[in-house]
């Protein structure tokens, strides 16, 4: 219960700020954008498993929703659910033939993969623009045309609707019987089958999800942005993605947003204060999260809430 | 039924780099029987077991469970048809607590693929509380399942095991890095709760009294093959199975 | 393609693979004794190059004797390399040993970021290039092609000692036996006696400095920009991954078949030519997960 409640203060501090400081709805929107393919990664870090390729469905939803929006200049929902489904779609048939993999050689398959992507993106360019990219313009929004104030605050509101809902799902899924069993994939696989359970289509099932939620960052993530790249696909992408993971907690839906959010935060204000170091001022933050802080700062956060329940 | 047991094999064979693990093993376990295999390291044992649980495959020759044919099929399967295993080193989900365990090893007998349908709601809580009961676990469902000594861990994996209501359980070394004074004990509750499912049982034992006192039947495998075959201390007074087995 | 520009696509091919294959190998190595894949491996290869370009400069701006151009790049590489992995080892990775291995990449990738953005305080975001050697060292004609001495000559050699000098001391060493036994399994090896703190120090230092040693060597062939150390990065692991986690053989044949796939990619189909390397590795990957030359080892479902 205490958790709801820390959730809507939260919600309300984020609706607060962006009305408040109009200069702030970018960054909250790319903070929720990215809290929402972080929270498919943490679904495949509940297996065990760490994908340092998973960018590549933001960016397939990105460059979907790019395409669709240039050729039938289609609704701002309508290029979501879209570009969603697209991503999900990648997501299931990727998945038939990945979930066979564990550990490192799932890691580094598809890291393979968001690269070939990455290359393809970047060298097709008649195709998909190139290193540049696509740029693609403002759709309407709920089939009202709205300038770019309004448009932002409105996506704003949208966006975190979806992180909310997004949320839920994921925590649902969790405490599901899939995602019990996801669970156990990490702790004994062999076990999950002696059970009559395949492990394998339980897998699947995390790794289309995880998908989907990174899809869903990534659609939002172009359409705030107007503009898609490669770089939406680069192998660094997925490995902010999990630091933003580590760094905001694993273990909650609301982790991957804090994590989002903070690290948003921090490449803003270390922007501002040292010229752009922001990586220098993250790699250190992150090297003493693991040591001190391994949980992340949902799992301080949980701590105070929760005393006595391990995640 | 056709001359099969629960459990048979007929011809089962596998060899592997020159090894024989398994002769032309000729079986049968009827429902109801406590089976203890015993043999020394190499002997072949473990190899029966794994495939007769879908864990090997045989070169050649037949499983049947139940009167089915379930030579190759895979461990899901073959759990599926009625038959459980425990593990000699306890094959539990350590960073789940005790009660999730056995939740989540419920959850696969409705086969239930919940996404949203919390566990909780897909098993039936009683018959987990129950297999709890029966295995003594209940003091401990909510602790880690990492957490819990030796033997209460193979406790919980015959547990999850069981849940599943199988015919025929299969337990490899149920005794084993359990101390000694705490080995009656556990055989105790394990034999117990297996009566009072009516379960058939088999276990691969190096401990002689446990053997003694627990079985209903001995089979004694030397290089792949059934030595010996029949009441356990007939089998024991074996000669081959002396020099061969138990080693003086 | 007519034989001169096959002529070409090999020796480039070959030339690239002897960089890539230095790289990987130092990757593969570190990997080996700690089983940890360093990320910031790919921030050793900038440095090396960075830093090798610092000192040609630093050459001919002090008027110091041309000759130095080539040894040059191997001081360079060394101490870059050596001091690096000192203290991404001492700092970091031996107090990683026993974490999730989650935790132990992301620790590898957040030296990565600090590397990159130092680099990138250090040496600016201008692209960085000094090629004296390569021209120092001049041109040679074989069967009516022009190729630089350095890229026919000196980077197969370098690739090729380092390959059988490896080999060699791993083997035939003593030192080099303990390496292969922390490697094939820490707490045995410890339990042997083998000071294995040390021997680890001691291949990591090795593997940095094969890393930079690439970075170095590249850095007469190609201009330096941020970027470039994570561009190696994913490029050096996906030969590690193609040949097999650990080891060197495979490194090798993984290097050579990604470096002349793709140069002849360039000549024949330059779109593919970034897509190669990644296309092999999903291939090889997809058939044998474990790489070309995995050790058997037997896979608990």
């Amino acid at each position: 219960m205490r958790l709801r409640l820390l959730i809507a203060v939260l919600a309300a501090a984020v609706l607060g700020l962006a009305f408040t400081f109009p200069w702030l709805k970018t960054p909250i929107l790319l903070a929720l954008a990215n809290g929402l393919a972080v929270s498919g990664v943490i679904v495949l870090i509940r297996a065990g498993q760490v994908s340092f390729g998973n960018a590549m469905f933001a960016c397939l939803a990105g460059y979907s929703a790019a395409f669709l929006a240039r050729a039938w200049h289609l609704d701002a929902l309508l290029l979501i659910a879209l570009s969603c489904l697209f991503a999900a779609l990648a997501g299931a048939v990727i998945g038939l033939f990945i979930v066979r993999y564990r550990g490192i050689f799932f890691g580094m398959l598809n890291l393979a993969l968001s690269m070939v992507l990455f290359s393809v993106l970047g060298k097709f360019g008649g195709l998909t623009g190139g290193t540049d990219g696509l740029r693609f313009d403002r759709p309407t929004l709920g089939f009202v045309h709205l300038e770019r104030e309004p448009f932002e605050t409105a996506l704003l509101v949208l966006a975190l609707g979806l992180s909310i809902i997004a949320g839920w799902v994921v925590q649902r899924y969790f405490a599901s019987v899939s995602g019990q069993a996801l669970a156990a994939i990490k702790t004994n696989e062999t076990r999950l089958e002696y059970l009559g359970i395949s492990a394998k289509r339980v897998f699947w099932g995390g790794y289309v999800l995880a998908a989907t939620l990174c899809g869903l960052g990534g659609s939002l993530f172009a359409l705030t942005q107007g503009l898609v790249t490669p770089e939406m696909g680069y192998w660094v992408r997925s490995g902010e993605l999990v630091f933003i993971a580590i760094l905001g907690g694993s273990g909650h839906a609301l982790g991957a947003f804090i994590g989002a959010f903070l690290f948003e935060f921090m490449k803003l204000y270390t922007a501002a204060l040292l010229t752009g170091a922001w990586q220098l001022v993250m790699g250190l933050v992150l090297l003493v999260m693991v040591f001190v802080a391994p949980t992340g700062v949902f799992g301080m956060i949980e701590r105070r809430l929760r005393p006595g329940r391990s995640a | 039924m056709s001359g099969y047991g629960l459990l048979s094999t007929r011809g089962l064979s596998l060899s592997f780099g020159g090894v024989v693990a398994a002769d032309a093993i000729d079986f049968d376990l009827q429902p109801g029987e406590r089976l203890a295999v015993v043999g020394q390291n190499g002997a072949g044992k473990t190899t029966f077991i794994n495939i007769c649980t879908g864990y090997l495959k045989p070169t050649s020759g037949t499983v049947l469970f139940d009167a089915v044919d379930i030579t190759g099929h895979t461990p899901r399967a073959i759990t599926r048809r009625g038959v459980g295993r425990s593990f000699q080193l306890p094959q539990v989900f350590t960073e789940h607590t005790v009660r999730e365990c056995l939740m989540l090893a419920a959850s696969s007998v409705k086969q239930k693929h919940g996404f949203f349908l919390p566990l909780a709601q897909a098993v039936d809580a009683h018959e987990v509380d129950a297999t709890l009961d029966l295995l003594q676990l209940s003091a401990r469902a909510h602790d880690l399942a990492g957490s819990l000594p030796e033997g209460q861990r193979k406790l919980l994996d015959v547990a999850m095991a069981l849940v599943l209501r199988p015919k025929l359980m299969i337990m490899d070394e149920p005794t084993s890095g359990v101390s000694t004074d705490e080995k009656h004990g556990l055989m105790e509750v394990l034999m117990r709760a297996l009566d009072e499912r009516q379960v058939t049982s088999i276990f691969v034992e190096h401990d002689i009294d446990i053997v003694r006192r627990y079985a209903t039947r001995l089979c004694a495998w030397i290089a792949g093959r059934i030595a010996a075959d029949g009441a356990p201390e007939e089998v024991l007074r074996d000669p081959i199975v002396v020099k061969n087995v138990i080693g003086e | 393609m007519n034989s001169s520009l096959f002529a070409l696509a090999l020796m480039d091919g070959v030339s690239y693979a002897a960089l890539l294959f230095l790289v990987a190998l130092g990757l593969t190595l570190i990997f080996g004794v700690m089983r940890i894949l360093n990320i910031a491996h790919g921030s050793l290869y900038a440095w090396g190059g960075y830093f090798a370009a610092t000192l040609g400069m630093g050459i001919t701006h002090f008027g110091l004797s041309p000759l130095l151009g080539l040894p040059a790049l191997f001081v360079a590489a060394i101490v870059i390399g050596v001091f690096l992995a000192t203290v991404l080892e001492f700092a970091l990775l031996r107090r990683i040993l026993d974490k999730d291995p989650i935790l132990q990449l992301l620790v590898t990738f957040a030296a990565f970021m600090v590397l990159e953005d130092l680099q990138r305080m250090i040496w600016g975001v201008q692209p960085v290039f000094v090629s004296d050697v390569v021209t120092q060292l001049g041109t040679l004609s074989v069967a009516g092609v022009t190729y630089t001495r350095y890229q026919l000559l000196v980077l197969p050699a370098v690739a090729v000692l380092a390959f059988f000098g490896l080999r060699w001391f791993l083997g035939r060493t003593a030192l080099g036996r303990q390496v292969t036994a922390v490697t094939h399994h820490r707490e045995v090896a410890t339990a042997m006696g083998v000071n294995t703190g040390r021997v680890t120090w001691l291949t990591i230092a090795v593997g940095g400095a094969l890393g930079a040693l690439g970075g170095a060597l590249a850095s007469p062939t190609t201009s330096f920009t941020p970027g470039i150390g994570a561009e190696m990065m994913v490029l050096s692991f996906a030969v590690v991954a193609t040949g097999g986690l650990g080891q060197i053989g495979g490194a090798a044949l993984a290097a050579l078949m990604i470096g002349l796939t793709r140069s002849f990619a360039v000549y024949l189909m330059p779109e593919v030519e970034v897509l190669v390397p990644y296309l092999i590795m999903v291939g090889v990957l997809l058939v044998r997960p474990e790489g070309l030359f995995s050790t058997a080892a037997t896979r608990r479902i």
